[in-house]
């Protein structure tokens, strides 16, 4: 079993904070098909639709009957242990500092042997019998797919495993900004990762004179929060807050927007529309710009590193919802500049997550009619894809719909959602 | 239709570029030093050799043809055989048929590599496509983690243990001392080989080759032609080679000489209990041990006990890679796949000086090479005899 992690010892603010160092993240183009699904939570390999072989490594032709016609398919990942090794020595700076490293090569009972990243309560049998393991694929520190074994049943604590922890970016014993608490949605945050033992939590708050009455005073009553003036629309706000807790945070998390429910046709002049702008696009850029650097720069700093951003998107940010949109189009552009800063925060072992929600259950969507998505509900998906390090999350009924609409065919949903988005 | 044999080929004039462990020149540096040892100890012009195989890891971007340029040769016959490992026997056999064939009067085969502080790593990442994908990203340090896994696994699986593996690294040592002109220069007990530090569980330190710079070199031609120019020469008795073979073992147990082994024993009109001596391929002193069951010396299973019961130096009940091989000779790139075939030429042609296996007739090199996901690809051996 995996022991505990315990809240690392105050830090000698006088060392030198060591730099990250990211693991190889070199792939031909057709592994990254591998990437794509774990990005997404899903252990996905090719498969021949002619002859049904499951491949290993990715390929580009099938090895039992020569077909290229590969499909990515889901796999259960169940497999045994044929053998193990612990690296006492590693060319690659990454593996280099964190020795010892344990592999191991595993036979799914798909078919295919894999090498793996084993976890630390999977244990090689001495006497020589099998060991069944459960492979899943995982992003790693540099942002590419690999697999790791993992024992057949859970086991208390198996998160804090350190080379799962290099892993993911579970919010145990982190720092946490999320920047916007008025919300319902930041709310619900903010109590979530309390439960999942964020160590400090602070909340921005834009206008600190509207707060009775808004739900904040409930949080402020948890022990982990802080709450702060942050203003999303007012870069001296922003540069303020980094100067003050920017070389602390170790997530920072997104979720301050501002959506109307207007079309182009429903309201005159373009306030409403420059406001979202302001808030959703230029205020992600200032936030990004303030916090960006301090994050990169403590990306090695420990087990409690710093390690993720989760901006809250939008499912109308693939496709526009004409309801909804100026709002759409918005969160569109903040998508846009949510991948430029994943490109570049991933040179720093930074995790850029986007969360893709349909409507959530708010003010803001009270016309629309279900289903809608719970804030809790989520925040809960928010926290368990930083713990199992995905990268893109489509949480709840409405936007999984909607993102294998627009993955089946973006010109029919685009029609679809003309129609008024049945 | 019968495979053809290899009736009047001649193996002559084994040089070897003394093995450094880093050097600042080129691969050409050692391709050059290689050309002009073989015309230096042949006698032959450099315009005599009309065909040409080329090994080498650190050439890149040029291939063979541009050694053409770079050293002034004008071969009517050329081959470029970037198979590492293996490209000793590969060069052999293809040197062998284009001999038989008169395509080329003369072969010169050639592996060479240069080694700068850095290059092992920077080659690691980039050696195969599958390497790239999915074995570079898990830190193993190039093949060192796949061999542990198969290591571990035969360990498993037949119960050897890592004094079995020493028993071969330490006899290594001792005929590499013997031979003389290594980078190591002194003997390695059984404590010091199982106390060395840990590399890749179960693998420590002598398990594993040390990357050098260097070349070694031959002369394939019609054994007439040996006799014409006076160059005492080994005969080509038989040759195998295989890729890629038991794709379906999930982890090495087996290698490709097991299926061509009983061809390669007719071709030469010999048993295994005739070959006076052994150059197996030694990436790691487990692939040696599955060596000797693959090709016949004892059964599947049975390496450790064939282990524990004889001695690999080159005065021993077994000889095996009688000069050090690679694990006590180091490992100069795609040199290393032609190590053994150097070493068994001189051992055939009174050439071995103080480490002569006594009154060798019959030897056998084998070669493994290219690990480009779990397991080498390319297996192949062949079995040389001395000239009546």
């Amino acid at each position: 079993m995996t022991p505990p992690l315990l809240t690392p010892k105050r830090k000698n603010p006088v060392l030198r904070t060591r730099q990250i160092n990211l693991p190889p993240s070199a792939r031909s183009r057709v592994a990254l098909g591998l990437t794509a699904a774990a990005a997404m939570g899903r252990f996905e390999l090719q498969q021949c639709a002619d002859c049904q072989t499951v491949l290993y490594p990715p390929r580009e032709a099938c090895s039992h009957c020569a077909s290229v016609r590969l499909r990515w398919r889901e796999q259960r990942g169940a497999g045994e242990l044929l053998a193990g090794t612990t690296l006492h020595h590693s060319n690659d700076l990454f593996f280099r500092e964190r020795l010892p490293w344990r592999l191991g090569l595993v036979r799914l009972h798909a078919g295919p042997t894999l090498m793996v990243h084993l976890h630390r309560d999977v244990r090689l049998p001495s006497d020589g019998s099998a060991m069944p393991v459960r492979v899943a694929a995982r992003l790693d520190r540099a942002g590419q797919a690999v697999l790791i074994a993992f024992a057949s049943e859970d086991a208390l604590n198996m998160a804090d495993d350190p080379m799962l922890r290099e892993m993911t970016s579970d919010p145990k014993l982190r720092k946490v900004l999320v920047s916007d608490g008025m919300t319902p949605v930041g709310q619900a945050l903010v109590r979530e990762f309390a439960k999942a033992g964020a160590e400090l939590i602070w909340v921005g708050h834009a206008e600190p004179w509207k707060q009775h009455g808004s739900g904040l005073e409930a949080i402020t009553t948890l022990p982990q929060v802080t709450l702060l003036p942050l203003d999303l629309t007012d870069g001296r706000s922003v540069q303020a807050l980094a100067g003050e807790i920017g070389g602390k945070v170790d997530i920072v998390v997104n979720n301050a927007e501002v959506h109307r429910a207007f079309s182009i046709s429903a309201r005159r002049g373009t306030d409403a529309a420059k406001l979202e702008m302001e808030v959703n696009y230029f205020g992600a850029l200032r936030l990004a710009q303030a916090f960006g650097p301090a994050l990169a720069g403590r990306s090695a700093d420990g087990v409690a590193n710093a390690c993720a951003w989760v901006n809250l998107l939008s499912i109308y940010a693939l496709a526009n919802f004409p309801p909804h949109g100026t709002y759409s189009a918005s969160k569109a552009a903040a998508h846009s500049l949510a991948q430029c800063q994943r490109a570049e925060l991933r040179g720093a072992g930074i995790r850029v997550v986007n969360v893709f929600p349909g409507p959530i259950d708010d003010e803001w969507n009270q016309n629309l009619p279900p289903p809608k998505l719970a804030p809790a509900a989520l925040a809960a998906a928010v926290v368990k894809a930083l713990r199992d390090g995905i990268e893109d999350v489509y949480p709840g009924d409405v936007a999984h719909e909607w993102f294998e609409r627009w993955r089946d065919d973006p010109k029919v949903l685009e029609r679809e959602l003309a129609a008024g988005g049945a | 239709m019968a495979r053809r044999g290899y009736d009047g080929v001649a193996l002559a004039v084994p040089v070897t570029v003394p093995y450094v462990r880093h050097s600042i020149r080129g691969a050409y540096w050692f391709l050059g030093q290689a050309v002009r040892r073989l015309c230096d100890a042949s006698g032959l012009k450099k315009e005599q050799l009309d065909g040409l195989t080329v090994s080498s890891f650190t050439l890149a971007p040029d291939t063979a043809v541009g050694v053409t340029q770079h050293l002034g040769l004008s071969p009517r016959w050329l081959d470029h055989i970037p198979t590492g490992g293996a490209s000793g026997v590969m060069a052999v056999r293809r040197a062998a048929r284009a001999v038989q064939a008169g395509d080329a009067d003369i072969v010169a085969c050639i592996a060479a590599d240069t080694n700068h502080v850095d290059s092992f790593r920077q080659m690691l990442g980039s050696f195969s496509q599958f390497a790239r994908d999915a074995t570079h990203p898990y830190g193993s340090g190039g093949p060192n983690a796949v061999f542990a896994f198969i290591t571990d696994h035969t360990m498993r699986a037949t119960g050897a243990t890592r004094e079995d593996f020493g028993r071969i690294c330490i006899d290594q040592r001792q005929n590499a001392l013997a031979s003389g002109g290594t980078l190591f220069k002194r003997a390695l007990s059984m404590d010091d080989y199982l106390s060395a530090r840990p590399i890749a569980t179960p693998l420590h330190l002598f398990d594993c080759v040390m990357p050098c710079a260097g070349a070694e070199a031959f002369l394939v031609m019609s054994i007439d032609r040996a006799r014409d120019l006076g160059l005492p020469h080994a005969r080509l008795r038989g040759a195998i080679e295989r890729h890629n073979a038991y794709a379906d073992d999930p982890v090495m147990m087996r290698g490709g000489w097991r299926l061509d082994r009983d061809e390669l024993y007719a071709m030469a009109d010999a048993k295994p209990g005739d070959i006076d001596f052994v150059q197996s391929y030694d990436d790691y002193p487990v692939i040696v041990m599955l060596q000797f069951e693959d090709l016949g010396f004892c059964d599947k299973g049975d390496g450790p006990a064939f282990v524990r019961t004889h001695r690999f130096t080159w005065d021993g009940s077994f000889p095996n890679n009688t000069s050090g091989g690679q694990l006590s000779a180091g490992q100069a790139g795609a040199a290393g796949g032609f190590l053994g075939m150097t070493e068994a030429i001189r051992q055939l042609t009174g050439q071995a000086a103080d480490h002569a296996v006594v009154d060798a007739k019959l030897g056998l090199v084998s070669g493994y090479g290219m690990v480009t996901y779990d397991r080498c690809l390319c297996t192949g051996a062949v079995i040389l005899g001395a000239a009546p």
